[in-house]
């Protein structure tokens, strides 16, 4: 049965007001256009986790979408700080929960496993630990030293863009895979973005290649162009401009509200962002073709 | 006055620490520079797990990373198969302070519930602290970054002592190097570091001035070779040539 929708669609019947949501992609394949959409549609006190926040939680931060984010690493990654969830921070204004990386994979890993919790060995820095009660050291049963253990996290929904899916969610990703698997089967509810929807067959031709089975996606969403700034491997590179470029953007409020005026509530859709790039844009961010070599599955 | 920035000081003093056949985990900026020094001067057969691009990269998670690389993996995979397991020789962290004992905080200026200047947290620099065979940090020689006292200890180095880094049962060894643009601090034998070599031209005092706490000089303190052309040329040549990480002080 097709689960394709539009994205407007699918954040309206599946993003609450509240909910603990989870955008995957480490640096790659960040859903910006689902960031953007729940902007549009005005959600409120979404609890916002990712391992690094980067620009798509700043901006929905800016836009008032957020109660609390949950996070490992707190920056423009190459640039520097993450200016507003910073500063809202340091004023007191937005609630923060944080883990090391580790710590925070680890309680998707939990979450994804439909286990309560996940060990992890210790590291003996202690200020996390004592900071964040969420960490426990605990004996492991079997030779009595100590082991970290962190809570499952299951997020109320799961965003995951990737390369190509069928209409049934079963998707493929390649490049860097941040936590997108632990992500999706960690959440109650999953939206799938795609650069493409395809026919089942050729996700049946490289069924290695499938990160995540359609049976735990609720809304397929063709969004070309949804991980600008971010990036999809093969189809168009990192936008490293616009991300130094957010750096000044974001450090002064007048500036911010002007881009979100300008970039997102000004426009209906990604297709419409796309289209307002500019030719100069599409042009720098194109890649050229480096095909993998075929593999040979045999035919049985 | 030296020909070279106090980037390239640091970046090259790092490669040289950097042994053939290391694997070494790394993010961007000057240690993955030094990684890519260290591969075309002693060390050809350096295995890097991160960032070992074609071009430079602004970010850790860019597509040049991937294209061409021996193997990708998700994070789990990374910190659980790759660091905690103990297939790491060589870590590079980086931090806004750092301890007599090699602690580094990198989350917060200021009390943590109400902070002066929240940074930006851990990342992988826990695990990588604690596992890694052998950790580095590059750094700018300040009293602001060699505190007496660390705001918030978001990673171990030999916590207040060698003695209770032991008592932790650890795998890694811990912050072997600080590679300042002054000179080279590393433990002695209780984990303190102290002053062990300094850069062409720079006296032991200034070494001592800029940092927060009594720092220790060494008693057979070392000069550092200074860069060498052959360096300079591959950093400014080869790996940088726009400048983005190797024109400014570090």
């Amino acid at each position: 049965m097709s689960k394709v929708i539009p994205l407007d669609e699918a954040v309206r019947q599946l993003v609450r007001d509240g909910d603990v949501v989870y955008a995957a992609g480490f640096t790659h394949l960040i859903p910006f256009a689902a960031g953007h959409e729940i902007i549009r549609q005005k959600k409120r006190d979404l609890v916002l986790a990712r391992a690094t926040p980067d620009l798509v939680y700043d901006q929905m931060v800016a836009a008032s979408c957020a109660r609390k984010v949950i996070f490992s690493y707190m920056g423009n990654p190459g640039v520097g700080s993450l200016r507003i969830v910073r500063t809202e921070i340091e004023a007191g204004r937005l609630e923060w929960e944080e883990y090391s990386h580790f710590g925070m994979i680890s309680r998707l890993q939990a979450g994804a496993t439909g286990l309560p919790f996940m060990p992890m060995n210790p590291t003996a820095a202690g200020d996390l630990e004592r900071i964040n009660p969420n960490y426990r050291t605990v004996k492991d049963p079997y030779s009595g030293g100590d082991v970290v253990v962190v809570p499952a996290l299951c997020p109320d929904v799961a965003i995951v863009h990737v390369q190509r899916a069928d209409a049934e969610g079963n998707a493929h990703i390649w490049g860097i895979i941040g936590e997108q698997k632990e992500a999706a089967f960690a959440a109650d509810r999953v939206i799938v973005t795609a650069e493409e929807i395809v026919d089942a067959a050729i996700i049946r031709s490289d069924p290695n290649r499938t990160l995540i089975p359609g049976f735990i996606v609720d809304a397929v969403c063709q969004v070309p162009y949804c991980a600008h700034p971010s990036y999809t491997q093969g189809y168009y590179d990192r936008d490293n401009s616009f991300y130094l470029k957010w750096d000044e953007i974001s450090s002064k409020g007048e500036a911010t509200a002007s881009y979100l005026d300008e970039w997102v509530y000004g426009v209906k859709d990604r297709a419409e962002y796309w289209e307002k790039l500019g030719s100069e844009v599409h042009q720098r961010l194109k890649v050229e073709s480096r095909l993998s070599v075929p593999v040979d599955y045999g035919k049985y | 006055m030296a020909d070279y920035t106090s980037s390239e000081l640091l970046t090259i003093n790092a490669a040289r620490l950097l042994r053939d056949g290391d694997t070494v985990f790394v993010g961007v900026g000057l240690p993955n520079l030094a990684c890519n020094l260290a591969r075309r001067t002693h060390a050809p057969n350096l295995q890097v797990i991160g960032a070992q691009p074609m071009r430079l990269p602004l970010s850790i998670g860019d597509p040049t990373l991937v294209s061409g690389a021996l193997s990708v993996c998700s994070m789990y995979d990374i910190f659980a198969f790759y660091l905690q397991r103990g297939n790491v020789d060589v870590g590079f962290m980086g931090g806004a302070q750092i301890d007599r004992f090699g602690n580094v905080n990198a989350t917060v200026i200021g009390d943590y519930a109400h902070p002066k200047v929240r940074l930006p947290g851990s990342g992988g620099s826990m695990e990588i602290a604690a596992w890694a065979n052998r950790c580095y940090l590059l750094t700018p020689h300040t009293r602001r970054r060699f505190p007496e006292k660390l705001d918030f200890r978001t990673s171990a180095g030999f916590l207040g002592g060698r003695a209770e880094r032991e008592a932790a049962r650890l795998r890694g060894g811990g912050m072997l190097a600080v590679v300042t643009d002054l000179g080279l601090l590393e433990p002695d034998e209780t984990g303190e570091l102290v002053l062990t070599a300094l850069h062409p031209g720079v006296t032991a005092d200034q070494a001592c001035e800029n940092t927060g706490w009594d720092l220790k000089v060494a008693p057979n303190l070392r000069t550092t070779p200074p860069p060498d052309p052959e360096e300079l040329r591959i950093l400014r040549q080869d790996l940088d040539p726009q400048g983005i990480y190797l024109k400014g002080s570090a």
